[in-house]
C-alpha cells in the first residue's frame, strides 16, 4: 500500500564554518556571513521518505519556509528523487520563531494528504528540535522522536526503532504520524545526476522575477511581469516550476505568524567560556558516593 | 562536507584551464540531444555547469562515504563462496550501489542507454578522485570501457539488451583477456570460441587474473579461427554470468584487495559475437587501449594524491628535535618532489585524455549530417594526427602515472618513517596498491615500447612544436628557452639512436628517450598553465630545475654506445639460480 510522505526541510547557515561575524549586533544569526546549506539531518529525513517510497510506493513531497533563496534546499531533494517541492514564502512570516514556524508549516501540510510527516531532529542553527514536536501537536498527529530505523510498515501501522539516549525502544503507531529522524538513521543517497542536470533549472516565481529584474532593470513593470509570466509558464511546462505559497494560500491566521505569533524574544547573547575550577575527589566507596551525591544536591546539579 | 573535488586545487584549476567548451560541443554533437532528453545540456555553459556538478557529486561521495571504508575493504577483501559466487567487500558493494544511484556507472555512455554522456576527460577526473578514495574501487568503477566497447562495436540489439543495466550499476562487467600463457602476448590466447550445431556461439577454456571476473557481463577474447594462430584468429564475445561460468579461484594479492581478481573456467558457455569475427584483438581490444591506459594513469594519480596528502599533513604535525619535520630541507625536498610529481602525472594524463576526446569527437562529428565537406576534410586530418598523438601520449601517461604512484607512496612512507610502515596509517596500503599500476594494462616496459615509436618517428617533436608555437609572456619565456634546448637534445638523441644498426640499441635506450620527450611535454604544459597561475609558474620552474639535468644525463647515456646490458648479459647477470 502506497504512502504519501511530507518532509520538512530548512536552509541553515553552515555553523561549522563559523567566523567572527557569525552574529549580528542585535544578537541574531548573521545569515549573510555564513554559507547556506541543507540542514544535515533533514537529509536523513528525506532519505527515510525516499526509502519508504521505494519499498511501498507513494509520493515524497518536500516543504520549506523561507526567502526565495531557500529554493536551493528544494532543488536538492528534486535531484535526490522527491516528487514535489513547495516553498512557503511571505514577508509576513519573517521573524517567526519555532511556534509560528510550526503553525505555518501545519497550515501548509493540512493542504497535502500526508500519511507520514518527517522532520530532521534539530536544525543546525537554532538547535531547538522544537518544530517537529510542535508541528505534530498542531496537526494532531502522534509524534515519534529520535527515529533511528524503520522496522516495518504494514496496513497503515508503522513500526520504528527510536534512540532513547542510553539504548533504544521499538514503538508502533497507526498512521498518519510525525517522525523526527536522527542522523544515525541512514546515509543519504547521492543526487542522481541525470535528475540533477534537469532539476538544477527549477525555480519558483519569485526567483524568476528576480532574474528578470536583474536582466532588464530598465524595462517597464508590465514588461517585466509579462516576461516573468512567460518564463514561469515555460518552467511549468517542463515540470520545473517550484510551487510557491503565501500565507493566504494556506489560509494561515496572521496573528499566529511572524513577529506577532512568536513569543520567543532574544533577551541578550552571552559568550560563555567554560573554565576548569577546583575539584574534589571522593573515594570509590559507598561513603564516598553518598558524599558526592549530597555535594551535587547542595550544588543544585541534581535534585 | 568533505569533498575530493572542491578540496583539490589542481583538479579545479585544470577543469578551468582545458578547453572544456570545445569538448562539450563535440560530445553533445552541437547540443542536439537537448531536444530529446530534458536533462541534456542546451549549450556550452550548461554542459560545463553539469560537469562541475557531476564532479562535485563524485567528490562528495568519495570523501564522505568511500574513503572512510577503504581501510576495511583492504582488510576484508572479497570472498569466493562455495557455490562459485563472489561476495564483494561491504565497502565495494555499497560503493557500486551508490554510484548506480548517482547515475555514475554510465559515465560516457549515450543518454539513450541511461548514460550521462560525459567526455573522457571528466570521467578521468572522476577516476582520479575514486582512486584517491579507494584505489581498488577504481578497478570496478573504471571498467566502464567495457560498456563503451559494446556501444562502439556491438549490434543495436545487444546494446539495447545490455547497456541500460550497466549504466544503472545493476550489472558490472569484465574484460576477459589474460590466460596462463597469454599475458603481455595476447596473440597467444587459447580459449576457443565455436558455433554449435544450432549456430549458437560458445566459449570454452580457462582465463586468469580477470579483474571483476565475477561481474555479470563478460567480454571474452577467444580463438574463433583454430587455423589462424596469431591475433587475426581472435574474436570478442559477450558472455553472461551463469552456471557454465565458474569462478575457480580469487587471487591473493599484494594490494587492491577490494578488486576481485578471478580465475574463470568457461564450460562451453553460450556467448554472443561482438561485431565481426577475427577483429577481437586487432580492432576491438586495441580500441580499448587508450581508455584503459588513461584509466590506470588516473588510478596512479589518485593513489599519489592520497599518499602525498598523508605525508604533507604528517610532516606538518610531527615534531622531532623540537620542530615540525617539514622544516628540515631533506623532508621539504621529498614533499615538493611528491607534489610536483603528482601534478606532472595529472597534467600529462589530462592532456592525453583531452586529445583522446578530440580524436573521438572529430570522428563522431564527421558523421553528422549538417557538417560541411570542407569541415569534414579538416576533421579527418585532425583525427589522423590526433590518433598519432594518442598512440604516444596514452602510453606515456600510463607509464608516468603508474611509476609516479609508486615513487610518491614510497616517499610518503619515507616521510612517515616507522609509523608509515605500520598498518595504523594508510600509506602502506597506498604503496601496496600502487605496485600493480605499473604491471596491468601493459607493463611500464610495454608502455615504453608503445611510446618510443612516436618519439622516434617525430610525433613527440610535433606535439611539442604545436604546444610551443605561441607568444609567451616574459615570466615564462626563460623557461621556454630551456625547453627549446631540451628539444634540441631530444632530436640529437633520436638521430643518434636511428643511426645505430638494428633495433636493439633503440630498445635498450627507449626508456631514456621516452623520459626526455615526456619531461619536455610536461614542462611545456606546465609553462602553458604558468601563464594563468603563479603556483604553476613555480611548479614549472621547479620541474625544469629537476628534469633538465636528467635530460642531459640521459643524452650522455644514449650517446655512450654502451650495450653491455645486452652484450655482457651472461657475465653481468650471472648464472640462472638452481633451486635445491
Amino acid at each position: 500500500m502506497p504512502y504519501n510522505c511530507v518532509v520538512c526541510v530548512k536552509q541553515v547557515p553552515d555553523t561549522k564554518r563559523i567566523t567572527g561575524e557569525a552574529m549580528t549586533p542585535e544578537g541574531t544569526v548573521n545569515r549573510a556571513a555564513l554559507p547556506a546549506i541543507f540542514n544535515p539531518e533533514d537529509l536523513n529525513a528525506l532519505e527515510e521518505a525516499l526509502a519508504v517510497r521505494e519499498l511501498f510506493g507513494g509520493t515524497v513531497t518536500v516543504v520549506t519556509m523561507g526567502l526565495p533563496t531557500a529554493c536551493a534546499v528544494l532543488r536538492e531533494p528534486l535531484a535526490r528523487g522527491a516528487d514535489r517541492v513547495v516553498l512557503i514564502t511571505d514577508r509576513r512570516a519573517a521573524a517567526s520563531d519555532t511556534l509560528a514556524t510550526s503553525y505555518i508549516l501545519s497550515c501548509a501540510i493540512k493542504k497535502m494528504k500526508a500519511d507520514i510527516v518527517l522532520c530532521g531532529r534539530p536544525a543546525l542553527d537554532g538547535d531547538t528540535a522544537q518544530v517537529g514536536p510542535q508541528l505534530a501537536e498542531k496537526l494532531g498527529l502522534p509524534l515519534i522522536t529520535y527515529v533511528e530505523q524503520l522496522v516495518g510498515l504494514k496496513d497503515g501501522v508503522l513500526h520504528v526503532r527510536r534512540n532513547i539516549g542510553n539504548g533504544w525502544e521499538e514503538v508502533s503507531c497507526r498512521l498518519p504520524a510525525l517522525l523526527t529522524v536522527m542522523e544515525t538513521a541512514n546515509v543519504p543517497r547521492p543526487p542522481a545526476v541525470r535528475r540533477l542536470m534537469k532539476t538544477k533549472k527549477a525555480r519558483c516565481v519569485a526567483e524568476v522575477a528576480k532574474a528578470v529584474e536583474d536582466q532588464m532593470p530598465a524595462a517597464a513593470p508590465e514588461a517585466k511581469a509579462a516576461e516573468t509570466k512567460k518564463r514561469a509558464d515555460e518552467l511549468a511546462k517542463a515540470g520545473l516550476l517550484i510551487e510557491q505559497w503565501t500565507l493566504d494560500d494556506i489560509q494561515a491566521d496572521l496573528t499566529w505568524c511572524g513577529k506577532s505569533g512568536s513569543p520567543t524574544k532574544v533577551h541578550r547573547i552571552q559568550a560563555v567560556v567554560l573554565t576548569g575550577g577546583e575539584y574534589h575527589e571522593y573515594p570509590p566507596t559507598d561513603d564516598g558516593a553518598a558524599q558526592l551525591i549530597s555535594a551535587l544536591i547542595e550544588d543544585h546539579t541534581i535534585g | 562536507m568533505a569533498n575530493f573535488y572542491t578540496d583539490n586545487e589542481d583538479i579545479k584549476f585544470l577543469f578551468k584551464h582545458f578547453d572544456m567548451k570545445r569538448l562539450a560541443k563535440l560530445q553533445e554533437e552541437d547540443f542536439r540531444f537537448a531536444k530529446e532528453f530534458d536533462f541534456a545540456p542546451v549549450d556550452e555553459a550548461d554542459a560545463l555547469d553539469n560537469y562541475e556538478r557531476i564532479l562535485k557529486t563524485v567528490g562528495q561521495l568519495m570523501a564522505e562515504e568511500i574513503a572512510p571504508s577503504a581501510e576495511e575493504t583492504d582488510k576484508v577483501g572479497n570472498t569466493l563462496n562455495d557455490d562459485g559466487s563472489v561476495t564483494y567487500a561491504p565497502g565495494i558493494a555499497n560503493a557500486i550501489k551508490r554510484l548506480g544511484q548517482a547515475d555514475m556507472m554510465g559515465f560516457t555512455l549515450p543518454y539513450r542507454f541511461g548514460g550521462i554522456n560525459c567526455p573522457q576527460l571528466v570521467y578521468t577526473m572522476s577516476n582520479d578522485m575514486v582512486s584517491r578514495a579507494d584505489a581498488s574501487l577504481m578497478n570496478v568503477y573504471g571498467l566502464q570501457g567495457i560498456a563503451e566497447t559494446v556501444n562502439h562495436f556491438a549490434s543495436e540489439e545487444i546494446k539495447r539488451d545490455y547497456l541500460p543495466d550497466m549504466a544503472s550499476g545493476k550489472h558490472t562487467g569484465a574484460m576477459v583477456l589474460t590466460e596462463p600463457d597469454a599475458g603481455s602476448d595476447l596473440q597467444a590466447v587459447k580459449v576457443v570460441a565455436y558455433q554449435d550445431e544450432d549456430g549458437q556461439w560458445r566459449v570454452h577454456g580457462v582465463k586468469r587474473f580477470i579483474t571483476n571476473g565475477c561481474g555479470e557481463i563478460l567480454l571474452v577474447l577467444a580463438r574463433s579461427e583454430p587455423e589462424i594462430s596469431d591475433g587475426r584468429g581472435l574474436s570478442l564475445l559477450l558472455v553472461e554470468r551463469g552456471p557454465t561460468v565458474k569462478i575457480r579461484r580469487l587471487e591473493n594479492k599484494l594490494g587492491i584487495h577490494g578488486s576481485p581478481t578471478c580465475e574463470i573456467y568457461f564450460d562451453h558457455t553460450p556467448a554472443k559475437l561482438i561485431g565481426e569475427r577475427q577483429r577481437g584483438l586487432i580492432t576491438y581490444v586495441m580500441s580499448l587501449m587508450n581508455g584503459a591506459r588513461i584509466g590506470i594513469a588516473a588510478q596512479g594519480v589518485g593513489i599519489g594524491e592520497a599518499a602525498f596528502r598523508v605525508a604533507r599533513a604528517y610532516a606538518n604535525s610531527r615534531k622531532q628535535f623540537d620542530t615540525a619535520i617539514e622544516n628540515f630541507p631533506a623532508v621539504r625536498e621529498l614533499l615538493v618532489n611528491m607534489s610536483v610529481d603528482v601534478q606532472a602525472a595529472r597534467t600529462l594524463n589530462y592532456y592525453a585524455t583531452f586529445c583522446v576526446d578530440l580524436e573521438i569527437g572529430s570522428l563522431k562529428r564527421i558523421e553528422l549530417p549538417h557538417v560541411s565537406d570542407d569541415e569534414k576534410k579538416t576533421l579527418r586530418k585532425d583525427a589522423r594526427s590526433l590518433g598519432r598523438y594518442n598512440k604516444m601520449l596514452t602510453p606515456m601517461a600510463k607509464y608516468y602515472g603508474s611509476e609516479m604512484s609508486m615513487r610518491v607512496s614510497n616517499d610518503s612512507m619515507a616521510v612517515l618513517g616507522g609509523s608509515g610502515y605500520m598498518r595504523d596509517y594508510p600509506v602502506e596500503r597506498h604503496l601496496r596498491d600502487s605496485r600493480i599500476t605499473t604491471i596491468y594494462e601493459g607493463t611500464s616496459q610495454l608502455q615504453v615500447v608503445a611510446a618510443i615509436a612516436g618519439v622516434v618517428s617525430g610525433t613527440a617533436a610535433n606535439v611539442l612544436e604545436e604546444l610551443l608555437n605561441r607568444t609567451w609572456p616574459d615570466t615564462v619565456a626563460p623557461l621556454i628557452v630551456q625547453i627549446r634546448e631540451g628539444v634540441a637534445i631530444m632530436n640529437e638523441c633520436i638521430e643518434f639512436v636511428k643511426s645505430q644498426p638494428g633495433t636493439a640499441y633503440r630498445d635498450l635506450y627507449a626508456r631514456k628517450l621516452v623520459d626526455i620527450a615526456l619531461y619536455l611535454i610536461v614542462g611545456t604544459l606546465f609553462c602553458d598553465q604558468a601563464t594563468a597561475s603563479d603556483v604553476k609558474l613555480a611548479v614549472a620552474r621547479y620541474w625544469l630545475t629537476w628534469r633538465m639535468p636528467e635530460i642531459r644525463s640521459n643524452r650522455e647515456r644514449i650517446f655512450s654506445r654502451n650495450q653491455s646490458a645486452v652484450d655482457d648479459f651472461a657475465i653481468l647477470a650471472g648464472p640462472v639460480p638452481v633451486s635445491e
